[in-house]
Parts: C-alpha cells; structure tokens; sequence
C-alpha cells in the first residue's frame, strides 16, 4: 500500500515537473496555427520549420520576413557562461581552501560578504551598475558582463567547495606535506581532486544559473551580446506571439546545460564515498 | 649530534600552552614511546616536530642542523597518522611511494623499495587497492609503509596501534622493535596504552597537561614512578598506596602501615606522614604472622598467568592487591604479606611526588 501511494506521488511529481517540457518539445515540432487551435491535439503532422528558421536566421511571419538572431545569442550564451564559471572556479576555488584551512581576521566576514551578493535583488544594483559601466567604458561588453555574473557564480562556488575542502581531513595533506612535497603540491594533487566532485557540482550549478540569468544582460547589453534568455524576447513580435519559434529556442537552450549536467553526473556521484582516513 | 634534539620546544594556542617548554635528545635507532592521558600533549609535540604547527616555538635539531623555520617537506621526518591519513584516490603502492616520488627518484628504484617494504610488512598483495579496499590492518601497515620508506632521520608514530583490533595489534607489538631498529631513525612513539610504552620504549617519556613529568627507560619508570600518578598508570595489577606514619622506636627508624611496623634503612628527615607504594609483586607471602606482615583478609581471587592476584582488607580496613607466586587461596582466608624492604616507594602524602628515601644511587641514574 506504501509502495503504491508512494509510485503516485513520485508519478504526480514527475509529471508536474516533466510535463511542460514534454509539451514544449511537442510545440517545437508545430507551427503556430497547430499550437492555438483548440482543443489541443497530441495529433499532428510535426515540422522542422520552426528550427529551420532559427538556424537560416530568417522567420517568416505574415507581417514580412524578420531578422532574428537566435544562434548568436545562444553563442554568447555559451561564452558567458563558461567564462563566468571559469573566472569563478579561478578565484573561488582557492578562496574556499583559505576559507576552510586558516582562521585569519575577518575571514568570516569576508566569506558573508561575498555570499551577501547573493541576497540583494538585481535590479537594486542595477541602476547603479549601469551608471558605472558607461563611466568605466563596461558598457556593452563580454568583459563587463562576465564580471557582474561574478556576483551569481562566485559565491556559490565559494560556498558550496569551500563546504567540501572543509569536509576534508587536513591531516592528508599534512601527511602528503610529511613526505616532502611544498604545500602548493599538496593543494594541487591532494586537496584539488578530493574535493574534485564538489567543485563540478559548484560549477555546474553556478553554469545553470548564469545560463537563466535575465535582467543583467537585459540592462547592460545590446543585442549581439545578450544570451538567449534575452533574445527569446524577439520571439513577441508585432504580428503576433512565435510560440513554435519560442518553444524551438527553449529546447535549444535547454540543450547544452542538459548535456553538461549528464557529462558531469558521474563526477558527482564518484569520488563521494573515497573513505579517506579510517572508516 | 644525528637523530633529534629539541631544545625548549613549547606549544601555545592562543592563551592555553598546549606544551611547555620541552627538552628532549633521542638517538638514531633509539625509541622513545610519547606516554600520556588524552589531552597531554602528545599529538601536539609530534606535529610541533614534523612542521605542522607554526605556533611551534623553540629549536628543533634533526641530524645536527637546526630546522624549527623549516616547512615539513624539509624536516626529513616519516610520520604515520593516528587516523591513518592515505591518500584516499591513491593506491596503496602511490600512498607508500609518495616520500620517494617527492625526490623524484628513478621509477624502478620506486619500484624496488616499495616492493621491499611491503613485503616486510606483509602487504604486496593489496599494493595495487585503493585505501578504502583496505582492511584497518592493512591501511595501518601502508600508512607505517609511507613513513618509514624514505629512511628518514627522524620517525614520528602517533598511536599507529590505535585503530586497529586486538589481535593485530598484539602482533605489531611483537614485530615492532625489529622494524624501528631496522629503520635507524630517532623514533617517536605516541601511545596511551602502558603495555605499548613498556615494550617498545628504550626509554619512555610521560607527559602530563602539556608537562613531561618523567623520562626514563621503561623498568626505572616501574621501579621508581616520579609520582603517585605514574605509579597508577604503570603497572596491572596496579599498585597499592597506603596511608603510612614514622614510628621509630629504639634508634631504628620504623614505619607502620596497615597494621604492620616495617624498619627500613632511611627516610628523609621531617616526614611523619606519608603515602606508601608496594607493588602487588613486592608483597612476601610468610606462613604465619609477624610484625613486619600485613595480615589480610582474602576478599576475591584471580589467577593470572603464572600469579595468584588477590584482593584483601587488612585489618584497618585498607583495600591490598597482591599478586603471590601460583597458589591456591581461597576468599575469607588470612595471608601474611611482607612488604619487601627494597622495593618500598615513598611519596609525598600531599603533592604524590616520590620521595628518596633508601636509595641515592638510584636516584643518581635517573
């Protein structure tokens, strides 16, 4: 009876979860007539011409032709993205080891600090953001946007690693210190791939949120640099709302932290259980 | 001097001293077992050594060169972790050639010398696991392994017989000193157990709240304990202490404790009252009863190996242990026990510290 009550529950979850996505794939494949009409209908003759006008740029619609440029802004995407999180891991990463290994002053306070970033809403900063960035020539560029992401990713990075270095027993690297190696050596062959599996998890999880963010690139670029959760907005146009263009560029967008997060998995899973001083 | 020489090495964290100023010489191939509660200091005195503890102060001299400014890396010590502290994402044959690949020795010597060590301590079987494959037993051996393989000038071993079970650790006890003589390296041996200290130490070093209270070779510890503490702690069955008073009588000098009235050849002038140590061994059993016996009411009976350990009341009403060549005795049974004149151990009733009473030479080599 348990067993069963729990199958519906994961089941009910499952779907809640899962459906909507489910159903933007189907939407990807229909055009746009297909997707209003009503009632609904699972049946239908699917069509690539949703992806086939992301892809050539071009989307007809019955207003004209529109210029679009969805792949570009899937690119920049990827650029920040992975940029932001490398720049994060960069610093954040040994950062998190200082954190956990040595007791210096305001060392808390520093480490609260940076995780503060995290509670102000964006748009607070924003105006003020915005502001400096036409002082500072930031305006409009990777550079300038890759730092303000620094305000997601780092302290998520600095956090969450800083959580696995603490986790480890110090006494591995003194003992890898003990038989003759600099403390850079143990750091770098010791403590680097014992907390490997919370850095990937670190990282992904600060590439996933720098991937949804909106508002920043909303305010701060144009349009060839914003990622694609701004360039969706294109989608909304005069003539009418694109939903088989929007739901094509969703499961386009979704594609590369998907595979990312599947790439990752055994990372994340290895490594957890290494039973590394006595049991 | 090779080996290890501290000189007035001490420990504070923060306003707490974890470790007073310490002097301490230990020779290549000699073993000197770190004794103590938990708490004492002994871990701490281990990582002051090794270079893991930068609120270490004092010198440290390990093969003639001072090297207390020194990161671990240069301090040529092997040291194994009372938690073991493999490297878990290694094999056992990478943990234990860590100290050489440090050197950046040939591989093939590697090859050769782990070999060789693991097959002294039985362990080339599980060379190619990693850590968390590995027995307690066998984690032991390849953290000892990684310690003692770069033959370094100074080997520190915290409790390595700690996490392991009774059986193997019986047997590490007995293979023990073959292995630290073979390693000829000034060996630092931390343990809480009594047994441990008593078989592997040349000498044993005790430390107490931060303090080392004695240093000595193991039976001078046993025969002449610097206190009633130490006295407690070495020794099982333990040693009896009694309230004891200076009663002389006729010009020799006489001390009554528990009914008896024993002579003995000197006591330091002013002591009236004192507490009195007998070893549960140094109690002579006599056929019948005589002034200088305890007369003791058997209470309970253990026979222990080749001994008779029994627990008694003498007459005014003090707890005895004596431990009697093998017999048999029964409880409710009265014993004569004779304390043995030479083995008498005098301490101070308030302070517990030893007092030298008949034997200056003694004294002299402590």
């Amino acid at each position: 009876m348990r067993k069963v009550l729990r199958a519906l529950a994961l089941g009910a979850v499952l779907v809640f979860f899962l459906f909507p996505i489910f159903w933007i794939v189907l939407m990807s494949f229909q055009t746009n007539e297909q997707i209003l009409r009503l009632p609904p209908s699972l049946l239908f003759t699917p069509t690539l011409a949703n992806y086939r006008a992301l892809i050539s740029g071009h989307l007809v619609t019955a207003a004209g032709v529109l210029d679009i440029t969805f792949l570009r802004n899937l690119g920049n995407s990827v650029l920040l993205s992975t940029a932001s999180v490398l720049l994060s891991l960069l610093l954040g990463v040994p950062a998190a080891y200082a954190f956990a290994r040595f007791r210096f002053r305001l060392g808390e306070d520093i480490a609260f600090t940076l995780l503060s970033f995290r509670f102000a809403p964006p748009l607070l900063v924003l105006l003020p953001l915005s502001l400096y960035f036409q002082d500072l020539g930031l305006n409009d560029t990777y550079a300038g946007l890759i730092w303000v992401y620094q305000l997601i990713c780092l302290p998520l990075i600095l956090w969450i690693v800083r959580g696995y270095f603490e986790d480890l027993s110090p006494d591995i690297e003194y003992a890898y210190q003990v038989d003759g190696h600099s403390w850079g050596q143990a750091f770098r062959r010791i403590a680097l791939p014992l907390a490997g599996p919370g850095i990937a998890a670190a990282g992904l999880l600060a590439f996933i949120f720098a991937w949804n963010n909106f508002v920043f690139a909303l305010i701060l670029a144009s349009a060839d640099k914003q990622p694609v959760t701004v360039g969706a907005l294109a989608f909304v146009t005069a003539s009418g709302i694109q939903y088989g263009q929007i739901a094509a560029a969703i499961v386009l967008s979704i594609l590369p932290t998907l595979a990312l997060a599947l790439y990752a998995q055994r990372w994340l899973v290895e490594g957890l259980s290494l039973g590394a001083v006595k049991g | 001097m090779s080996g290890l020489r501290l000189h007035r090495l001490s420990v504070r964290f923060g306003r707490s001293l974890a470790l007073a100023p310490l002097d301490l010489e230990v020779a290549r191939g000699e073993v000197v077992v770190i004794f103590g509660p938990s708490g004492a200091g002994k871990t701490v005195l281990l990582r002051a050594i090794a270079g893991l503890l930068p609120e270490a102060e004092g010198e440290i001299w390990i093969g003639g060169e001072e090297l207390s400014a020194q990161g671990p890396e240069r301090r040529r010590v092997g040291m194994a972790f009372q938690n073991f502290a493999l490297y878990p994402h290694l094999t056992a044959r990478e943990n234990i050639a860590s100290p050489l690949r440090a050197r950046r020795l040939p591989p093939a010597e590697v090859e050769a010398r782990v070999g060789e060590i693991a097959a002294l301590l039985r362990i080339g079987h599980v060379l190619d696991h990693l850590p968390r494959a590995l027995s307690n037993g066998q984690k032991q051996r390849t953290a000892l392994a990684r310690a003692l393989i770069g033959r370094p000038e100074v080997l520190l071993l915290d409790d390595p017989l700690r996490n392991v079970d009774a059986k193997l650790r019986y047997e590490m006890r007995l293979e023990f000193p073959r292995l630290l003589r073979e390693s000829r390296a000034a060996t630092l041996f931390v343990t809480q157990d009594y047994r441990e200290a008593m078989a592997l130490g040349d000498r044993v070093a005790i430390l107490r709240e931060g303090r080392l209270v004695q240093c000595a070779p193991p039976a001078e510890i046993y025969d002449h304990p610097a206190d009633t503490a130490i006295a407690r702690l070495f020794g099982d069955p333990p040693i009896n202490l009694l309230p004891a008073a200076r009663r002389d009588e006729g010009g020799r000098i006489r001390v009554t404790v528990a009914g008896a009235a024993l002579d003995v050849p000197a006591l330091p002038p002013g002591m009236a009252h004192f507490r009195l140590g007998l070893r549960p061994e140094a109690l002579i059993p006599l056929p019948t009863a005589a002034p200088e016996a305890l007369s003791v009411r058997v209470i309970a009976v253990t026979p222990l190996h080749e001994r008779t350990v029994i627990l008694g009341h003498a007459p005014d009403g003090s707890e005895i242990v004596a431990s009697l060549p093998r017999r048999d005795v029964v409880p409710g049974e009265i014993l004569h026990l004779r304390p043995d004149p030479a083995r008498l151990l005098f301490f101070d009733a308030e302070s517990g510290e030893r007092i030298a009473a008949h034997t200056p030479l003694a004294e002299a080599v402590s």
